[in-house]
């Protein structure tokens, strides 16, 4: 079912998201957004569905809306279940045979909407195994509301709730992973991509999550210009260190099967993904070595950890 | 004919719903309305209805669903109790912005703490700001001949606001008592089928629904829910003339119980009007005085003037609130028919009591009490005991 990624053909798709919503310039969420509704085959019809935060403030403001689908957004902490309720409706509606179309269903969230205040409804959705793909995109934070830290926020990272001062180092707690906890609800697929490598990586998971049948969960880094402290120009460079510095690593699990989707030839010292984010400067001063060292020791904890787990 | 069976309350709302075949039910269980999705599941899983279940993880959840659901057009269901509603608050102010006609059954039962699972009327009280139209029930034969109602009334065009059906938890919901059931295929031409205008999955046709709005457009779609609100009114009195027609049996905003020559009346939602009715009846042949009852049935939209022409020329009348709002003067429905009275430059004297509150039981005598006390205050218009609670133990 797997077609051969043809760069050129998949970014000339017609765009499901319509330009003029007031998202920032260089904000990962946006690319995500495009790169998952480009996966869908151009015949088939969608309701996106969002999480209260930066996407869907600046992406339906009323009167307008930036969605080329129908589209909907209820709170902060249900996009699982709201779609939930979508894809219910459309699979008794369409067996009483009141809807001709074809559908998927998506949504997104934010790591606010989806590792903290939307985890019950994330994971309820796909304990029932809706045919839904949910999305998070996640970068780091409460970015909406300011940069308050969430519980995918790395350790150290500066954030207005976790500000580095004199008394403190930034956030204290190591970041959830919630790919593996999603990956452990035995869903069909499970995966975690960010944009590498002209974007095949993020197509070909978005392939699978929406044409898979039952629940799939994608995990994409979305870098955020203002909460990391990179110029927005740098978007595409800041996924690529975190992906060969192992803080991001791609897989994927499908049928319970973990499969390591890039190994980097050259891993990289963790330092050069955290250098060039304002959100880390403290690390670069008096007495961050150690952290950094802490950072680095977490990081290859956890790669050794998915290394394993994915048999190589 | 009629089908005569012997139900409870949630056992006649389960057999609306069998009925009326929601295509979609997202329900969480919570005492004491749990018995209407376990009744539904069992016909479910025999193959007597085609209802979607889905089994949320909570009931914030089941709210959360069943805004995607009938957004999506489909015709929903669910059914709570108590602190299942106060976790869903948010999703009920939602679901009526949105202007979905979402059907709840709503089983009435304290609010914590402490927790307490019998009836009082906190959780719906707690509710009246929402914008969802709200609809009380004495008996089991008047849970389900509202449940019926529903529907019509929330899927009125001029309406589209979604719907409560309250009953008492426990005395309604569990009680058994005989009740006409209608058969299923005059349920089906009664409610007919649901055609939104427009939804998510409507054919050629795209939907976005809940925007992010300035303060340049919030204010006039609140003046848009007040609009339906005001419309609903003429929508349940339509649904109830329609019902008539099937049944024979009568509804409106209110029941007046002997009011007609009634000096002293009493105002009481849910349950207890039952015993209140018994007390009437007592006090009429003992005594030969006028005494009556109005039942509220329809809380919301609250309809002020017909309740104010009903009560204006009494003498004296006793509002009944079995729920506190803690203003540290009156009660939800205290302070809604003062207010309508006062409108009416009505010269009746009115006073309010609490009751019942935790599912604390209210006797005949309690409410004969409450007539003589309403004698008295008619005499002297002196009160000394506004907002009382009636049955408390004082020390």
């Amino acid at each position: 079912m797997e077609t051969a990624y043809n760069y050129k053909e998949v970014m000339s798709r017609p765009e499901r998201l319509a330009p003029g919503h007031r998202m920032c310039a260089g904000c990962g969420g946006t690319v995500t957004v495009r790169a998952v509704l480009r996966a869908l085959h151009p015949e088939d019809r969608a309701v996106v569905g969002n999480a209260t935060g930066c996407l869907e403030v600046s992406t339906f403001m009323y009167p307008y809306t930036a969605y080329e689908d129908s589209y909907i957004h209820n709170a902060f902490e249900n996009a699982g279940a709201t779609l939930s309720g979508v894809e219910t409706a459309y699979r008794v509606l369409k067996k009483k045979g009141k809807i001709k179309e074809n559908y998927k269903f998506i949504t997104f969230g934010g790591d606010g909407g989806t590792y903290d205040i939307g985890f019950q409804s994330l994971s309820g959705a796909m304990e029932r195994g809706h045919d839904m793909v949910y999305v998070c995109y996640d970068n780091g934070a409460y970015m909406n509301t300011g940069t308050q830290r969430s519980s995918a926020t790395p350790q150290f990272a500066d954030t207005t709730t976790t500000p580095a001062g004199t008394a403190s180092s930034g956030k204290v707690q190591v970041r959830k992973d919630l790919t593996a906890i999603m990956a452990d609800h035995h869903i069909p697929y499970a995966a975690q991509t960010t944009f590498t490598a002209n974007f095949k990586d993020l197509h070909t998971k978005a392939q699978k999550a929406i044409y898979t049948p039952g629940a799939a969960f994608l995990n994409v880094m979305s870098p955020c210009p203002r909460g990391w402290g990179y110029d927005p120009s740098e978007l595409m460079n800041i996924c690529k260190l975190a992906v060969e510095t192992c803080y991001w690593p791609l897989y994927e699990v499908a049928d319970g099967r973990w499969i390591l989707s890039y190994e980097p030839k050259k891993k990289l010292p963790i330092e050069d993904f955290l250098r060039p984010q304002k959100r880390f400067k403290h690390l670069f001063g008096p007495g961050g070595e150690e952290l950094i060292g802490l950072f680095q020791a977490e990081v290859d904890r956890r790669w050794e950890e998915l290394r394993e787990r994915c048999g190589s | 004919m009629a089908v005569r069976e012997r139900l409870s309350g949630n056992e006649a709302v389960a057999y609306a719903i069998r009925q009326i075949a929601p295509d979609v039910m997202p329900a969480f269980p919570i005492t004491p309305s749990t018995e209407i999705p376990q009744y539904v599941a069992n016909y479910i899983a025999n193959g007597k209805v085609d209802t979607e279940f889905i089994h949320v993880e909570s009931e914030h959840s089941a709210m959360s669903a069943a805004v995607g659901a009938s957004a999506a057009g489909a015709r929903v269901v669910t059914a709570t109790s108590s602190c299942g509603m106060a976790l869903m608050w948010e999703e009920l102010y939602v679901a009526a912005s949105d202007r979905l006609p979402v059907v709840m059954a709503l089983v009435n039962r304290a609010l914590s703490g402490p927790i307490n699972i019998n009836a009082d009327h906190s959780d719906s009280m707690g509710a009246r700001d929402s914008g969802w139209i709200q609809i009380y029930a004495e008996s089991n034969q008047e849970v389900y001949d509202n449940f019926l109602q529903a529907y019509p009334i929330a899927e009125n065009p001029a309406v589209r606001l979604p719907v409560m059906i309250c009953q008492d938890g426990f005395i309604t919901s569990h009680g058994v008592e005989n009740i006409l059931l209608v058969e299923d295929d005059k349920v089906k031409e009664f409610v007919g089928e649901y055609c939104p205008e427009h939804y998510l999955l409507k054919e050629k046709e795209t939907m976005a629904i809940g925007p992010y709005a300035v303060s340049n457009y919030y204010m006039e779609t609140k003046r848009a829910q007040r609009e339906a609100m005001k419309n609903a009114k003429g929508a349940i009195l339509e649904a109830a003339q329609r019902f008539e027609r099937m049944t024979g049996r009568k509804y409106g905003f209110f029941e007046e119980y002997r009011m007609e020559d009634a000096e002293y009346a009493i105002v009481i939602i849910g349950s207890a009007a039952g015993t209140c009715k018994a007390a009437v009846d007592q006090i009429r042949e003992t005594t030969g005085k006028k005494v009556g009852l109005l039942k509220i049935r329809v809380f919301r939209p609250f309809p002020e003037e017909e309740l104010a022409a009903a009560l204006k020329d009494k003498k004296a009348v006793a509002v009944l609130d079995r729920s506190e709002m803690f203003s540290a003067t009156g009660g939800p429905v205290g302070a809604e028919v003062r207010a309508a009275l006062y409108d009416a430059k009505s010269r009746a004297e009115v006073v309010n009591y609490f009751y019942g509150l935790g599912g604390r039981d209210i006797t005949v005598e309690d409410f004969r009490q409450i007539y003589d006390r309403l004698e008295e205050i008619a005499q002297t218009h002196i009160i000394e005991d506004m907002y009382a609670y009636i049955g408390l133990r004082e020390k």
